[in-house]
């Protein structure tokens, strides 16, 4: 148990005051009634390697059986709701990148889709294929890190770093199309901010030869497993109706059998044009929701595939298209901002940030790596949002942690917390 | 099918006509409840054999200081699942008793929305089974998404908004 090695205990049972004499009493201040306490309590977190980012637990443990959890969380807010209050929207894209950044093009993608539905842009079908791919890939990126990390928990290690060349790979494909990897920043409103590159089609291609081969070995890793199936079978489960009631969304909803998905449901960036299907799970538990994310990239594979083909069936000028025609949010080409009256005067309005927004109420959301993201927009007419809510998926999951750990042993809820996809970014926004 | 329309109807009917400014921006049903019916309101969605509106999507609140009585909305957005129709409405209360029932007791996913929504606005949800600040330091003694808080130093003329001809 090597993660454990480094758990900062709190150890304040009847023990500590064996060998104690009298007057050495009133040197140690113990709390209130910890003398007659039964159990013990640990602070998991909020560093420590096993929790993945910045999460506090204060566990009240009977011997190694969990009594109670209770979670702290917002060690990493940034109050992104309150910046935003003072950007215009273009510059609001880095804050989304942010929030899930194991899948930042969906939060980047979801946020374009915000402005363009207050802002009635219509993106043409090229646009909306090329989104879908990326955000599938993304959608693949987020589970891979999840499931493998589920798998580094439970003590299996080579699948982590097994697949890791392909979240590289798919990270280089987001280095053609945006120049960056982890914070994507990428897209505009109304499109993307330049066609994809030959590089990034060909780099695509060869994900999609080569990952299936991977993703099959890696569930040949896990699946049947007996000793990840002893991990996993029956550790953090939860009812269906329990998980709505706590506002589950996403694979680990669906884990619990409801078949809901935002893709299906609010069809957005043109998903009604693709065959998938659902993956359910039955029980909830981590087993499941580890298999859940690994059918979901499957699907992912195969929309990235239709969408792909759809995308070739361009033509000509059609084939060239990457965004919308907004020029009101839509940078002009840089040979037309030196050349071009009017070009010049939207490029500078545009940066800086002198559009006015049309007044309006608006949510969306967008299937993200962990379920609903949503986001609640509110314009008065100014520049930047009078104010912009986050419906992260992961901030309403994780108050059900206490729930599904309880009477569960330490080690597993470790698991629980990494099967549930936690990120810290996230939940603290 | 459960329609914005229906919906509209039925709870016209029921609450005879106390919930006002229904409106559809982007298709989604919207319209406003008085403070104190904000349980009733949610009780009766989640029960009703047609309504069913049992997923809570999002909780937030928004400040707007230049509505005097009603400086502060509780919004919420439900969902429901079966037949797939969202609905959001509002309740406004005076900022200086911004008092307003929990909606803990029907949705466990509200506990923490309503500990943020006090975190930052101080919208106090009475009966909440642990109402204390989420996201925040516990010692913050404001509520710093009120707009009363602004985001940058005032004092700074080199960022007026005339310097970038908003005047």
């Amino acid at each position: 148990m090597w993660e454990w090695v480094n758990v900062k205990m709190q150890i304040t049972t009847a023990h500590a005051q064996i060998g104690l004499k009298m007057q050495d009493k009133h040197h140690i201040k113990l709390p209130e009634g910890s003398i007659e306490k039964t159990t013990t309590t640990l602070n998991l977190g909020p560093t420590h390697p096993a929790t993945h980012g910045v999460f506090q637990n204060i566990l009240e443990l009977d011997g190694e059986r969990i009594v109670s959890a209770e979670q702290t969380i917002g060690y990493i807010h940034r109050a992104f709701e309150k910046i935003a209050e003072r950007r215009p929207l273009y510059q609001i894209t880095p804050l989304t990148d942010r929030l899930n950044y194991c899948s930042s093009p969906i939060n980047n993608m979801g946020w374009h889709l915000t402005c363009e539905k207050l802002l009635n842009v219509k993106t043409p079908k090229r646009v909306d294929y090329l989104r879908v791919i990326i955000m599938e890939l993304a959608r693949i990126s987020d589970h891979l890190i999840c499931n493998s990390v589920v798998g580094v928990d439970s003590g299996a290690f080579s699948g982590f770093l097994y697949v890791m060349q392909y979240r590289e790979l798919i990270y280089e494909i987001y280095e053609e199309i945006c120049g960056s990897r982890l914070t994507t920043n990428m897209g505009r409103i109304g499109g993307f901010e330049r066609n994809f590159s030959n590089a990034a089609f060909e780099k695509l291609e060869r994900f999609l030869r080569e990952y299936p081969d991977v993703l099959k070995e890696f569930e040949n890793l896990f699946n049947r497993n007996r000793i990840f199936m002893d991990r996993t079978i029956g550790t953090g489960g939860i009812s269906g109706e329990r998980a709505l009631n706590y506002g589950f969304t996403g694979p680990n909803l669906r884990a619990t059998g409801v078949d809901y998905d935002v893709r299906v449901h609010s069809p957005y960036s043109s998903y009604e044009d693709f065959e998938f299907n659902i993956p359910v799970g039955k029980t909830g538990d981590n087993y499941d929701r580890f298999l859940v994310r690994n059918q979901e990239m499957w699907e992912s594979l195969s929309i990235i595939e239709q969408a792909y083909r759809k995308v070739q069936e361009f033509k000509g000028a059609e084939a060239e298209v990457y965004h919308a025609d907004a020029p009101e949010y839509f940078l002009p080409p840089k040979n037309d901002v030196y050349t071009k009256m009017e070009a010049l005067i939207w490029h500078f309005k545009i940066v800086m940030g002198e559009i006015e927004i049309p007044p309006g109420e608006v949510y969306q959301s967008v299937e993200g790596g962990n379920g609903e993201l949503g986001f609640y927009f509110i314009s008065d007419g100014g520049r930047s949002p009078y104010r912009l809510h986050f419906r992260r998926p992961c901030f309403i999951y994780y108050q059900a942690y206490s729930e599904l750990t309880k009477g569960s042993m330490l080690s597993d809820a470790v698991l629980t917390m990494s099967s549930l996809n936690l990120i810290a970014g996230e939940m603290d926004a | 099918m459960l329609t914005n329309a229906t919906i509209k109807e039925r709870l016209e009917k029921h609450f005879e006509g106390r919930l006002t400014g229904f409106e559809e921006p982007y298709g989604m049903l919207s319209f406003e409840a008085p403070k104190e019916l904000n349980l009733k309101v949610l009780q009766f969605l989640y029960d009703d054999e047609e309504m069913r509106f049992q997923f809570l999507t999002d909780l937030t609140a928004v400040h707007y200081p230049n509505q005097p009585g009603r400086e502060l909305a509780v919004v919420y957005h439900l969902h429901n699942m079966r037949d797939n129709v969202r609905i959001r409405f509002k309740v406004f209360t005076d900022i200086a008793q911004p008092d307003i029932f929990t909606a803990t007791k029907l949705y466990e996913a509200a506990n923490w929305m309503e500990r943020e929504t006090f975190d930052f606005f101080g919208v106090h949800f009475t009966g909440h089974p642990n109402l204390k600040r989420i996201l925040n330091v516990d010692e913050m003694d404001y509520f710093p998404l009120r707009k009363e808080y602004p985001l940058e130093d005032q004092t700074r003329t080199d960022k007026d908004d005339e310097m970038f001809g908003r005047g």
